[in-house]
């Protein structure tokens, strides 16, 4: 489904992505792993057209999207929520996902037809649905499930979710992962989940891609990472810093 | 200073009310536009002036007022979107001093290929509406017209702030400029609209200054510095706050030109946003420091 090759991003001199390949497979969960600064978040940002990238080509379905605008690789399918939730603060929860549902399928919905599309984000991912409801009083948890809601209103087939779980304790962190799992089941998305955590990830990926100095270094199952020594060496030489 | 609580006191209160509907409805077009793009408009009073000029020649040369007015308004629209998209979109990432700077410069550039252009006679269009009594209290028509259209504009534009989704991102992108492209919104097409709506704003005042003014081509230098003081007063960027500003800064004008002269009214209305901005740097509403 997507299809990334020979990426590199350079910003200056400095290569925080070198020659990057992966591919996702249609309904498949893939976690996009890697200690800090290991460039997750820059291809990450490659994808969802927030950077161009320098070399290297990325595909969805087929199709190049390297360099696209952002809003419009949003309008081709890729939703992604952000490591750190940034809600609009002035607006309800329902307006927040609303706004997501309209403007990301390139204003070309009918309004009620948003207002249902956010109603139902909203309940998937376990918030109230209530109109009135706003974003004062939202706990970290809480927060994460809105920037889901958000991502998931713009009827994306790739979810790209980054850090979903930073922040939270574990019976959250459990509770989130079994959210992706249940939001790939019902509505048979795609997704990367991008995660410097091995933990719970690795009981809900497919396949994971471990990341390190911005060069792949392990792409397999799960359960051949945590075996693997370069993977390992990577994230212990991570805890020690 | 003769100054009685009479019914020419009241009058003069009155008539600060019927001012601060234009004044706030000019000080919400500069809101917006410093809302949503982060770039103030100082040249603002000066696309009054152009629609006002648009709307003296639509008229003079026979076009019936309404229909003159509506041109106005769109002119000022398209000048606002052109303003933005050759002047403030090059500039967008340089620091606030820049783009001050370069409205400054539009500002003064208008003004000159005003004079040029239309001379420096003042115009009029030579429509009276007359004035209506009430209880030995004098109001003139074009002022309480003024007070309508500028409620019912602001009104309207209410609605299309809070009951659009394209209205809804204008009022969050505010918020996070960022996170916009990654919700599919293109955020240069919301600054284009919010940059056209301005205009349109800026145009509305003109309609309802023609009434009331004679037309030269230095008029901006006459509101823009009272239009920029309310929107700082209430708090850049603060639509409620420039509205209430916009109610207090015209009772000081009305009240205090009764009581003593036209410019002592604008005298202490300077004064007290000085003394007001040493309390409160950011604007009685404002959140930003």
């Amino acid at each position: 489904m997507l299809s990334v090759s020979g990426l590199t991003k350079r910003f200056g001199g400095f290569t925080a992505v070198k020659d990057v390949s992966f591919s996702v497979e249609e309904g498949e969960i893939l976690g996009l792993i890697g200690p800090n600064g290991s460039g997750k978040s820059t291809t990450f940002n490659c994808v969802a057209g927030l950077y161009g990238p320098s070399s290297g080509s990325i595909r969805l379905e087929g199709r190049e999207i390297g360099g696209e605008r952002a809003d419009r690789v949003c309008h081709r399918g890729i939703g992604r929520t952000f490591q750190i939730p940034r809600p609009f603060r002035n607006l309800t929860l329902l307006e927040n996902v609303a706004l997501s549902a309209y403007f990301g399928q390139g204003g070309k919905v009918d309004r009620a037809q948003c207002w249902r599309l956010a109603e139902q984000a909203l309940d998937l991912v376990g918030l109230p649905v209530d109109p009135r409801a706003g974003t004062d009083g939202l706990g970290a948890a809480a927060l994460k499930k809105l920037e889901l809601a958000r991502a998931l209103a713009t009827q994306p087939r790739l979810l790209l979710a980054d850090e979903s779980l930073n922040g939270l304790d574990q019976g959250e962190m459990e509770g989130a992962a079994d959210m992706l799992r249940r939001i790939r089941a019902e509505r048979g998305l795609t997704i990367v989940w991008v995660e410097h955590i091995m933990g719970v990830l690795m009981r809900v990926v497919d396949r994971v891609v471990v990341l390190d100095h911005g060069e792949v270094i392990f792409s397999g199952r799960p359960a051949e990472a945590q075996a693997d020594r370069r993977v390992i060496e990577v994230y212990l030489g991570a805890e020690e810093s | 200073m003769d100054c009685q609580l009479d019914i020419f006191f009241l009058e003069a209160i009155l008539n600060g009310v019927l001012l601060a509907g234009l004044l706030a409805l000019l000080a919400l077009g500069l809101n917006l536009v410093f809302g949503v793009i982060d770039v103030v408009w100082i040249c603002y009073a000066e696309l009054v002036m152009i629609g006002m000029y648009a709307i003296f020649y639509a008229y003079t040369g026979g076009v019936p007022f309404p229909l003159a007015a509506l041109l106005g308004i769109l002119a000022v629209a398209a000048t606002g979107a052109l303003l933005h998209w050759v002047v403030i979109r090059p500039v967008l990432d340089q620091p606030p001093i820049n783009q001050l700077l370069v409205t400054g410069g539009v500002l003064f550039f208008l003004q000159a290929v005003a004079t040029m252009a239309f001379g420096i006679e003042f115009r009029s269009l030579g429509i009276r509406l007359g004035s209506t009594g009430f209880a030995d209290m004098t109001f003139a028509w074009s002022r309480i017209l003024a007070f309508v259209v500028a409620l019912a504009g602001m009104l309207a534009l209410w609605i299309f702030l809070s009951r659009t989704f394209l209205g809804t991102a204008i009022r969050a992108i505010a918020q996070d400029r960022q996170i916009m492209p990654l919700m599919g919104v293109d955020a240069s097409r919301i600054y284009l609209v919010t940059s056209a709506v301005g205009g349109g704003l800026a145009g509305l005042g003109a309609v309802l200054m023609v009434l009331q003014y004679d037309i030269y081509p230095q008029i901006g230098l006459q509101f823009g510095p009272l239009i920029f003081m309310i929107c700082v007063l209430g708090g850049l960027g603060s639509m409620a706050g420039g509205f209430v500003a916009a109610f207090l800064i015209s009772q000081f004008i009305a009240v205090g030109g009764s009581c003593m002269a036209t410019e002592w009214g604008y005298a202490v209305a300077f004064l007290f946003f000085m003394v007001a901005i040493f309390i409160r740097p950011q604007g009685l509403f404002g959140v930003r420091g």
